[in-house]
């Protein structure tokens, strides 16, 4: 897996570095890179991701791929914040996938975090880390980042630190102190003679000065950007059909491809026939790869009918006796032999659990694999032509996408161009770990001379994922006498543990949390949220349970393992908004759970009936959210409804099986996706708490299964504990 | 043989076989690519178009069925000048799409449906808008369509 890869490297690189640092801009070769790109006629690039106009434009090359979470109308706003921006003169456009725009400062947030060395690399300096994040190709959008790290930690000491450097050039030039001037709206403005600058008029000289990094950030009563619901960039064109993702590229002279791959992971191609692809009318070549057979034909139609014409053969790679049953076997006989992988906690756990007058609770879960359905099917477009390879489409990681085309064209990244396009939906599935299409697109694009776009069928889609991992857990807990948990085990069998993404918050004097590491033949990804998922609803259903063990309300019992802070406030405010303990409709009843994941705690209150067929009817839905602080509450709150919604359409419907090593899913016939009627009216509430900034995309997903399920267990008196939900609760 | 159509108006002629789907007629032929290819076998309706003014997932009806029908796609909604319909702003003013690739078929429905029923419940929005979003915008979605019909919107009760 090239995340765990690039931890290595990361590791390996921090021996060589130590020490407190200061924050740099990138290093003298990459600020001339980005200098010689970006600058153009009468621009000045400031630290990379800026370009001041002599015009006045401003613009930020966004490292980051807004994937209509409205990361990039958020970076904005942290930007045209510090830098007091003319906001009616910015504009905002994607980095080019150039390593002089690696992403330095997700470097020390998202490494650190997903690393598993915090200390290591909070210590790097940021020139060293600039140099990783170039070598790693890092210009990735994933871990709910984009905010809380590069705009928080990025753009907006990039935005005062220029400003600071406008202001000192435009004291020089009116000859007054620093002190008597002040900015707006993009001009330096000295009140006392009433003069003023413009921004374009100092960019010239103020890009030559070095820039601070002491900078002061402002106070949030003085934001006027930040906290602001500024309507997003990208919707305008998502409305009327104009805006162009990798789908929709066109090419003079292109021709359209589709894809076969090994229907067992790990298996390759034996032998096609190409003859009766070839007897379709349009199609004009078919391609063997290693583990796949492409067809390439004048329209997607054409190749289509040529791929579903062939019986390709593929081994199974040895992995044709896997099955879902037979991953959870496995799962269950690794906690047998207990010998975890990693543990976390403290306490004596084992002499808590057989302590006197304790009453042992024990539970077990299941957790399917699940699929990302974005609704736009891979679709990349390549052209190799005079020696240059250029690469159009959505990916999450455009620099790590073209290091993946030029190592299978066999090219140097010099010979690659990667031309990001709209992303239709992603929620990890096209991060650089599993990028089998930037492969394909390269290896059949050296074979052709001309543009040829390759799209995956929505088959190929659901049947070749990047899934979320089949995962299964033991909960084990002792409730005191008191109604108080005295002990909490939870071994959990997956492929990673997540354990410091995904805090177990409850005051709990002996907490053991054991990962037992388990991988299958089946491709696995970061789905969104990641292991958050899991151990949300793992540990959210047990608490629901240990509460009704105790005799005590489910909100209640939570509020007595959770000291004053953030968590308790969030319970708290969700149970008051929701009205929790106040009557419901006959039929219905309400389910809690509260998750941190990403540095963000969400609180949700379910409220749900059982439809005539036993399936779930989620009528309301209530979530408070602490993420520190808000940038643009529209589109967060539109984050937190979405991953709402999803949490409860996995929960409900979804799954992927394996049988004889393959997927048994292939499309949204048998991949059942909630719709409308069953997505409820949602109330999103924000708590301001000032704490460090948390992620958005990815905290409203994990609490909304656990809530719904636990709602149904008030209702029906039925524990699930085996996902999807579907009608499991039927009486 | 060619096949005679009007797309948003204008006639058209699809030269393709005749089992190509209209969806990949009207993104490779015509070159239009605001219909969406999402499934294929219209499951997920990202291809929605209106034929003869009938809500239809256009991934699943061959050219062949199309002659003489008069088809309008995302591009045709807006007036000639670009000026969106109440239904497009609404769906701005709500902010309603994430990563937008659904919302071409989205707001065709949506136009569908207001077009027999102007005054939708809730129930007819459920029954109406059976296409698929990933991204989790359908409250929104309906908040958009209870907007631009004048219609109210049931809001989950708090008690703060």
């Amino acid at each position: 897996m090239g995340m765990i890869r690039r931890t290595f490297l990361i590791g390996g690189a921090a021996l060589v570095g130590g020490g407190i640092f200061a924050v740099q801009y990138g290093d003298s070769s990459a600020k001339s890179q980005a200098a010689k790109l970006t600058d153009g006629k009468d621009g000045h690039n400031f630290g990379t991701w800026l370009r001041i106009g002599e015009d006045d434009t401003v613009t930020l090359y966004s490292p980051h791929t807004d994937i209509g979470q409205g990361s990039n109308t958020g970076l904005a706003q942290m930007l045209a914040e510090e830098l007091d921006a003319d906001w009616s003169k910015l504009s905002v456009v994607s980095a080019p996938a150039e390593s002089a725009f690696a992403n330095v400062v997700l470097g020390k947030g998202f490494l650190s975090e997903m690393s598993g060395y915090p200390g290591i690399i909070g210590a790097m300096p940021m020139s060293l880390l600039g140099m990783v994040a170039r070598q790693l190709n890092l210009q990735i959008t994933g871990g709910s980042s984009a905010l809380r790290f590069t705009g928080q930690r990025g753009l907006r000491v990039l935005g005062a630190g220029t400003r600071a450097a406008l202001i000192e050039t435009a004291a020089g030039r009116m000859g007054v102190p620093v002190g008597e001037l002040s900015t707006a709206d993009g001009k330096v403005i000295h009140a006392k003679s009433g003069k003023s600058l413009r921004y374009g008029e100092l960019a010239a000289e103020a890009a030559t000065r070095s820039l601070s990094t002491k900078v002061a950030l402002k106070d949030p009563k003085d934001f006027k950007h930040m906290g602001k619901s500024i309507p997003r960039f990208d919707i305008p064109a998502k409305v009327n059909g104009t805006a162009q993702y990798g789908m929709d590229v066109m090419k003079p002279g292109m021709r359209v491809a589709t894809v076969i791959a090994a229907p067992v992971r790990g298996g390759k191609l034996e032998s096609v026939d190409p003859k009766p692809a070839l007897a379709i009318a349009g199609v004009e070549k078919v391609i063997s790869l290693e583990s796949a057979v492409v067809v390439v034909a004048k329209g997607y139609w054409q190749a289509l009918k040529g791929a579903r014409a062939l019986a390709p053969k593929f081994s199974d790679g040895g992995n044709g006796l896997i099955s879902t049953a037979t991953i959870f076997a496995e799962q269950d006989k690794l906690r047998g032999e207990g010998k975890p992988t990693k543990t976390a906690g403290a306490g004596d756990v084992d002499a808590a659990l057989k302590a006197g007058g304790v009453k042992v609770v024990e539970a077990d879960y299941q957790m399917p694999f699940l699929h990302h359905a974005m609704m736009e099917p891979f679709a990349l477009t390549a052209h190799y032509k005079d020696g240059h390879l250029d690469v159009w489409g959505g990916m999450q990681d455009p620099l790590g996408a073209k290091a993946a085309a030029a190592s299978a064209a066999g090219l140097s990244a010099d010979k690659v161009t990667f031309h990001p396009m709209l992303i239709g939906g992603s929620f990890g599935r096209r991060l650089p770990m599993y990028m089998e299409i930037v492969d394909q697109v390269a290896r059949v694009a050296m074979q052709v001379p001309f543009p040829v776009k390759l799209i995956w069928s929505r088959e190929e889609e659901v049947s070749q994922g990047a899934y979320r991992p089949q995962s299964s857990a033991k909960l084990t807990a002792a409730l005191g006498a008191d109604g108080k948990i005295t002990a909490w085990r939870n071994d959990f069998a997956q492929p990673e543990d997540g354990l410091r993404e995904v805090p177990f918050f409850y005051d709990v004097p002996a907490v053991a949390r054991r990962h037992f590491k388990q991988v299958s033949n089946q491709t696995v990804g970061a789905w969104r949220s990641v292991n958050a998922t899991q151990h949300g609803f793992t540990t959210e259903s047990f608490m629901d349970e240990l509460a009704h063990t105790a005799g005590v309300d489910p909100v209640e019992f939570r509020l007595k393992h959770l000291k004053p802070g953030r968590h308790r406030t969030v319970l708290e405010e969700v149970a008051k908004r929701s009205g929790w303990g106040s009557p419901v409709e006959p039929g219905h009843a309400r389910g809690v759970a509260v998750v941190e994941c990403f540095d963000t705690i969400v609180g949700q209150v379910i409220e749900a009936s059982l439809a005539e067929d036993g399936t779930p009817k989620v009528h309301k839905a209530w979530a408070v959210v602490d993420c520190g602080t808000v940038v643009n509450p529209t589109a967060a709150e539109g984050q937190i409804l979405g991953g709402l919604v999803m949490g409860l359409s996995s929960g409900i419907g979804e799954a992927i099986t394996v049988d004889k090593g393959a997927v048994q899913q292939s499309n949204f016939s048998d991949y059942e996706v909630l719709k409308l009627a069953n997505a409820p009216v949602v109330d999103v509430h924000f708590i301001n708490s000032g704490a460090e900034m948390g992620g958005i995309g990815e905290p409203g997903l994990p609490p909304a299964t656990p809530a719904l399920a636990n709602a149904l267990f008030a209702l029906t008196g039925k524990r699930v504990r085996s996902l999807p939900i579907k009608d499991q609760a039927k009486a | 043989m060619a096949i005679e159509a009007k797309v948003n108006g204008k006639p058209v002629s699809f030269a393709g076989e005749p089992d190509t789907p209209l969806l990949w007629a009207i993104r490779e032929e015509l070159g239009m690519t605001g219909t969406k290819f999402g499934c294929g076998i219209a499951a997920c309706g990202a291809c929605s178009v209106h034929i003869d003014g009938e809500i239809t997932r256009s991934c699943s009806v061959p050219i062949s069925d199309v002659a003489g029908k008069s088809i309008t796609t995302i591009e045709g909604l807006a007036a000639a000048d670009g000026t969106l319909t109440a239904l497009q702003q609404a769906w701005i003013a709500h902010q309603v799409p994430q990563c937008g690739y659904c919302q071409s078929g989205q707001i065709m429905a949506a136009a569908a449906l207001l077009a027999k029923t102007p005054k939708p419940t809730d129930a007819d929005i459920d029954a109406a808008m059976t296409n698929i979003c990933r991204c989790g915008t359908y409250p929104r979605i309906r908040a958009a369509i209870h907007d631009v019909a004048g219609t109210a919107a049931a809001t989950p009760a708090t008690a703060a």
